[in-house]
């Protein structure tokens, strides 16, 4: 099959490689129909993700068709599924509270200690993610080995197309729980960083979920506009100083929840993100955590802090006298994707969501590294790059 | 023998079994408390003795629990087979019964080589604990002991693995071992994982694409698995 495989910094290509078969009695193998590239493969694309080895299988966006099933797979061949990006197996302490990004079965037990030492316990497994995450082959490809799919998977119904549903496979949980996590309550003001993907359906969600007002931050003029499109009011930080306007726009309380939907590569020119750009190029597992720290400060006393965006490592000038002083309620986390995807998929089929709007590019598979190119060299228009296998090359 | 005044210690109750071979030290690391060297600023503290800072003479002690979300019954079922145990444990190569209640274990080695010990149960108490040892004139000098609990909350079962061992070939032996990445501290852990995974799963999660990429197949190839 062709698949889209890292080999390196700023090196993904798509290659033939061996078709994935069934191993496990409770695996299914899915023919992909459709597959995004996320934000955090532009981390893996950066090299800033420890635990990548050449050739391996990126994506963790995808959805199609099963073709076949093991033993004990409750699917059934010819249906339509989104395959969340989180593995989990239904049966541990984690999986039967729901947590389900934390499932203890299914990252490889050879491969569970690299997070362990970092993180304490070790990682769930995680589809075209680092060796951490179990080094999964991931769903930029014609086919996927899906474990587990009597838990992960979800049947669409045929009426609602592709591109109607594929982001419940990540970003729109992540968005979803990203709000949730910021506790909103009816007459918060809320302040989001970063208005990729995840930024802007965490803006959606946080408006669904009835905050009073929702302000976005970011320097892509495009981007802010999806932003306020949805509702938001935005703040350009090129153009402004964002705490400064936070307090003003709060009314001089600060904002009630701050949501960091940036991460471990935050743009700008502050002196500590310049700082931890070199760390970073250097190689020492560091984070760039600007949009955090930033965040911390603007929160009101007793306010909300919520984290979707990935971080890995570890970071310096951490204002922990700030987190400790002002009563913060922190929650962070890669999303438990499971418990989100049947009621997000009743608000896509009734109408009350819509993520299409993200979609700016369409490409076949075999264009998957002209999509990575674009996606993060030209991120104010490039916002969603959707690969479809089954697409013909453009010449 | 070693006196045992642990009280406290669930493990205390079974401190007996150990008499002939790696006695001293499975006796102290089941102990919350050092003995002997007893010092004089030590208060002692309730984690389990194979968590302390200290070594255990020419024993190495490998200790891990591990809960697993189902009844005692179930995983004392399953351990208690010994046959079933090179499922889960890497480098168990097969366990065939020598009668007499004893067992024959066939162990990889670094190497490509593999060393056989012959295994007793030391003790056992149904549900709750299964403790085996080598006997005289084995290769490797050894014992353990599973022990099987109610976890609080309705989590299942606490699964406690403990194995003292004095490596083969001393401090060249165990490096060679580390080398190889057949560290039993390791392995332990390891194993323990797939212990679980079966048990709350029915599969040992794999991440390789191809059947004869797996673990199994491998093996029966003799490549290292990578």
């Amino acid at each position: 099959m062709r698949a889209l495989t890292w080999h390196g910094t700023h090196d993904v290509r798509v290659d033939t490689v061996d078709d994935p078969e069934i191993i496990n009695p409770r695996d299914a193998i899915i023919k992909v129909t459709s597959t995004a590239i996320c934000g955090s493969d532009l981390h893996l694309y950066d090299g800033v993700i420890p635990g990548l080895k050449s050739g391996d299988i990126l994506g963790h966006e995808f959805m199609g068709e099963v073709v076949e099933t093991g033993s004990k797979s409750t699917l059934q061949k010819g249906q339509r599924v989104i395959v969340p990006f989180t593995i989990s197996c239904g049966g541990c302490f984690h999986c039967n509270v729901q947590q389900y990004s934390a499932c203890e079965n299914s990252n490889p037990a050879e491969k569970q200690d690299m997070s362990a030492a970092l993180y304490g316990q070790p990682m769930a497994g995680l589809f075209g993610y680092s060796h951490l995450t179990g080094g999964y082959s991931g769903g930029q490809a014609e086919y996927v080995r899906v474990p587990f799919s009597d838990v992960g998977p979800l049947v669409i119904p045929d009426h609602l197309e592709d591109d109607k549903v594929l982001f419940l496979t990540d970003i729109l949980p992540t968005g979803w729980m990203a709000a949730e996590n910021a506790d909103i309550q009816p007459d918060d003001t809320v302040a989001v960083w970063g208005c990729g993907p995840v930024g802007l359906f965490a803006i959606q969600s946080a408006i669904a979920m009835g905050a009073a007002k929702v302000i976005a931050i970011d320097h892509y003029p495009h981007r802010l506009e999806l932003a306020r499109k949805l509702g938001a009011e935005i703040v350009n930080f090129r153009e402004t100083h964002v705490l400064e306007a936070l307090m003003e726009m709060s009314g001089g309380l600060g904002v009630d929840a701050v949501i960091d939907a940036v991460g471990m590569e935050a743009h700008g020119f502050a002196v500590d993100n310049m700082l931890e750009v070199v760390k970073q190029k250097v190689g020492i597992g560091a984070d760039r955590a600007h949009a955090l720290r930033e965040a911390i400060t603007a929160v009101r006393f007793g306010g909300k802090i919520s984290i979707p965006g990935v971080y890995g490592g570890l970071t310096d000038k951490f204002p922990t006298g700030a987190l400790m002083e002002k009563g913060i309620q922190l929650k962070t986390g890669q999303t438990h994707v499971q418990k989100y995807t049947r009621p997000l998929l009743e608000k896509i089929e009734d109408g009350s969501l819509d993520t299409t709007f993200l979609i700016s590019h369409r490409l076949p598979l075999e264009d998957a590294p002209r999509g990575y190119k674009c996606f993060h060299d030209q991120q104010d228009s490039w916002t969603k790059v959707v690969l479809k296998p089954g697409m013909e090359k453009q010449a | 023998m070693m006196s045992h005044d642990d009280q406290g210690s669930g493990f205390g109750a079974a401190a007996g079994i150990g008499l002939a071979l790696g006695a001293a030290a499975l006796g102290a690391f089941l102990s919350s408390r050092p003995r002997g060297e007893r010092r004089k600023d030590w208060h002692g503290d309730d984690a389990p003795g194979f968590t302390q800072r200290r070594s255990f003479g020419k024993y190495d002690v490998v200790g891990r629990s591990v809960t697993i979300r189902k009844p005692r019954h179930e995983l004392y079922a399953f351990w208690r087979s010994f046959q079933n145990l090179p499922q889960v444990m890497e480098n168990l190569e097969s366990v065939r019964p020598s009668g007499d209640g004893r067992s024959v274990w066939t162990i990889k080695a670094p190497g490509g080589t593999s060393v056989e010990v012959e295994t007793e149960i030391a003790r056992e108490v149904e549900n709750e604990l299964i403790a085996w040892r080598s006997v005289e004139g084995s290769q490797i000098d050894t014992e353990g002991r599973v022990t099987f609990e109610d976890a609080p909350g309705g989590r299942g079962t606490r699964v406690g693995l403990i194995i003292a061992y004095d490596p083969p070939g001393g401090e060249i032996g165990r490096a060679i071992a580390k080398l190889f990445l057949r560290e039993p501290a390791v392995q332990a852990r390891h194993d323990l994982k797939r212990f679980k995974m079966l048990m709350e799963t029915g599969e040992i999660a794999t991440s390789v694409r191809r059947k004869d990429q797996t673990r199994a197949a491998q093996q029966n190839s003799g490549q290292e698995y990578a």
